[in-house]
């Protein structure tokens, strides 16, 4: 059942809304901002079925759902400014819309096009890192390069529990701290890194611990939480922002479905604790803290799954006609100019 | 123009890229305070500050990956690592992140960044500091790699890698670094990434090398144009993109082509050298092409050297063998 580590998180983290809607002391947030972070969740979870549905009828190549971790994506990119910067991963595609990504650029992305890694000009938003852990290092140079120009631009890094036992979690953090950057490490704990359970990942107590090590602050949050994930990444971004260096987030969360669409969770945990964790689901202690203020009703709510569907419809569509692309746009996008050799390659296919 | 080494040629160039373009910062192992290991950055945090030459931690991975995020970020990072054989805790940073931003994000990032790293042996290092690999960096699409191996060479191909819009692995030989001097401009001036350098014409056969290697090129060159051929001699200076059209052209004059390079001969540069001028000219060769290269070893500690390292007497023979065939 549930008695791993995470209990003890949970107790001593930061929540302000319950897992049963009620309040807790220390909510900022209005009404009318809750409901706004409501259905931006809505949106992304309609997102999130549509492509495990589109992935299961061939439409998509493999796809990491991020069911039941929308609070923490959703909270954290709605503390950024438009200009900040992100570097995120491949689970984190609510986080990426948030702060700015298309939709339509997400699911191209996932069809197997690079056109989906292209953000729209003017956005910060580096392409989801597929391997696991090398773009945290990229936020903290990202972060630095700003405070040296005397920017206050922010670089925000997202990344798993997972990542945490790779080697470069290790010189990131320790790069942020040394020179100080103005740098956002948000560790989504979803409890597991693909079948590895997270205390087998690391004896250590948490996550957020480890930033002491660092000489950094670390801070555990709610993740199913989203008020509290964006006062408390809020707060980071802040800190970041007035120069006053990095942070580290741990937000405790579940990943409700499997790791992709090619693995099964059956396999590797318990049915029992998937449903312990939807009654801590991110949606639902939203849903009900606005019921009882009054600010939700069933028709409200269909109305945003309707405008939900729609809007991801469109950027399936728009996704879906992108023109297939050429053999000399492949060639054509390792350097600036293609290089001898590619020009070479590009006269053999006849471009 | 004044006589530097390849050291100084390197170091004046790193001054002129800090004085002319705001951009550019330097970071690595103890690069600031004492200059680097081989003190090719010696004086320059003193002179351009603590916000333009950064010492960091002993973490090759975080210093390519911090300077990755940097070049993204607007800036012109150089990096330095102490070896090759340092290297490759980056190899992740470099193969999966800096060399494919741009086509992960179709143009729209792109990583303007320089990684420096001394490499090769013949100085007795220890273990893991006398490294030639740099097939495996050629090898991967989206990185260029240059060599060079004369003092003005490096001081234009290393302010041409600081401009240059895409990430340069900048590889100088350490052999080289004081044992070569000439006349070399302190005017703002690039060589450009690509086209090779023909060191000497001749018209008998061609001699193909890059950075430390060229130097027993040279004398085996010498050498044999005292016995009466007639050599050319082909500094490629860079092996990514590598110059298929001039090292083509002279293997089609000359119909004989010895390579030499330090590195392992088994896929080693040498095989991709040799694959370009058969797949092109096959039919103007009059004997096969050689390779002259180090064993398919580690390389060794300091007293097997010589055993490893091709010698000009190495060349000379596979070029008289070349010659007779």
């Amino acid at each position: 059942m549930w008695n791993r580590p995470v209990d003890k998180l949970i107790a001593g983290m930061l929540t302000l809304i319950s897992p049963d809607g009620t309040v807790r002391d220390g909510l900022s947030i209005t009404l009318e901002e809750t409901r706004e972070l409501y259905a931006d969740m809505v949106e992304a979870r309609t997102y999130d079925h549509k492509c495990m549905a589109m992935q299961r009828q061939g439409r998509l190549a493999t796809y990491a759902p991020f069911e039941g971790q929308e609070a923490a994506q959703i909270g954290a990119a709605a503390a950024l400014r438009p200009d900040d910067w992100v570097a995120a991963t491949y689970r984190d595609a609510a986080l990426m819309w948030r702060a700015g990504y298309p939709w339509a650029l997400l699911i191209a992305g996932r069809t197997g096009d690079e056109r989906g890694g292209q953000a729209p000009d003017g956005l910060n938003v580096l392409p989801p890192s597929i391997t696991v852990g090398g773009h945290m290092i990229h936020a903290v140079g990202l972060a630095w390069a700003e405070a040296l120009n005397g920017s206050d631009r922010v670089a925000l890094t997202s990344f798993g529990d997972g990542a945490t036992s790779e080697g470069d979690f290790h010189e990131a953090m320790n790069f942020a701290a040394v020179y100080t950057t103005p740098t956002v490490f948000l560790c989504q704990n979803n409890g597991f890194a693909i079948s590895y359970p997270r205390d087998e990942q690391t004896r250590s107590e948490s996550i957020a611990m480890k930033a002491d090590a660092y000489g950094m602050p670390g801070v555990i949050v709610d993740g199913n939480d989203v008020a509290a994930v964006l006062t408390v990444v809020g707060e980071a971004v802040a800190r970041a922002r007035s120069g006053e260096g990095p942070t580290l987030i741990e937000a405790v969360t579940y990943r409700l479905g499997p790791h992709t669409t090619s693995d099964d969770p059956a396999r590797y945990r318990d049915e029992d604790e998937t449903g312990e964790w939807r009654t801590r689901d991110p949606l639902e202690r939203v849903r009900a803290l606005l019921e009882r203020a009054g600010a939700w009703t069933p028709e409200w709510h269909a109305e945003l799954e309707a405008r939900s569907a729609d809007v991801i419809e469109e950027a399936v569509a728009e996704a879906e006609a992108l023109p297939r692309p050429t053999a000399a746009e492949m060639l054509s996008r390792m350097y600036a100019q293609p290089t001898g050799p590619l020009r070479a390659q590009l006269d053999e296919i006849g471009a | 123009m004044s006589e530097q080494t390849l050291a100084q040629a390197l170091n004046g160039a790193l001054a002129t890229a800090l004085e002319t373009d705001e951009r550019v910062v330097l970071l690595g192992e103890d690069i600031g305070r004492t200059g680097g290991v081989f003190r090719i950055t010696d004086g320059l945090r003193a002179k351009y500050g603590e916000d333009r030459v950064f010492d960091t931690p002993v973490a090759e991975s975080g210093i390519v990956g911090a300077a990755f995020g940097m070049a993204i970020a607007g800036m012109r990072p150089v990096a330095e690592l102490q070896f090759l054989g340092f290297s490759y805790p980056a190899y992740d940073q470099i193969i999966n992140h800096v060399a494919r931003i741009r086509n992960r994000s179709n143009h729209r990032f792109t990583a303007p960044m320089v990684i420096r790293v001394p490499y090769g042996g013949g100085i007795g290092a220890a273990e893991h500091h006398s490294e030639s690999t740099e097939a495996i960096y050629a090898h991967i699409p989206g990185l260029k790699v240059v060599v060079p191996s004369t003092p003005s060479d490096a001081r234009g191909l290393l302010l041409a890698a600081i401009e240059d819009p895409d990430p340069v692995l900048f590889l100088e030989p350490i052999r080289l670094y004081r044992a070569v001097k000439e006349e070399v401009s302190e005017l703002y001036y690039t060589t450009e990434i690509g086209p090779m350098r023909v060191e000497r014409e001749g018209r008998d056969i061609t001699l193909i090398s890059w950075g430390a290697m060229i130097k027993e090129t040279r004398a085996a060159a010498g050498q044999l144009e005292e016995k009466g051929a007639s050599v050319e001699v082909l500094d490629l200076r860079t092996l990514s993109p590598i110059d298929q059209d001039g090292i083509v052209a002279s293997a089609a004059k000359t119909g004989r082509v010895v390579v030499v390079h330090e590195a392992p001969r088994t896929a080693g540069l040498g095989a991709e050298v040799a694959a370009i001028i058969q797949e092109r000219v096959l039919y103007s060769l009059l004997a096969p092409v050689r390779r002259v290269a180090g064993w398919d070893t580690v390389f060794p500690l300091k007293r097997s050297e010589a055993h490893y390292l091709p010698s000009p007497d190495r060349i000379v023979r596979a070029a008289e063998e070349t010659l007779e065939a």
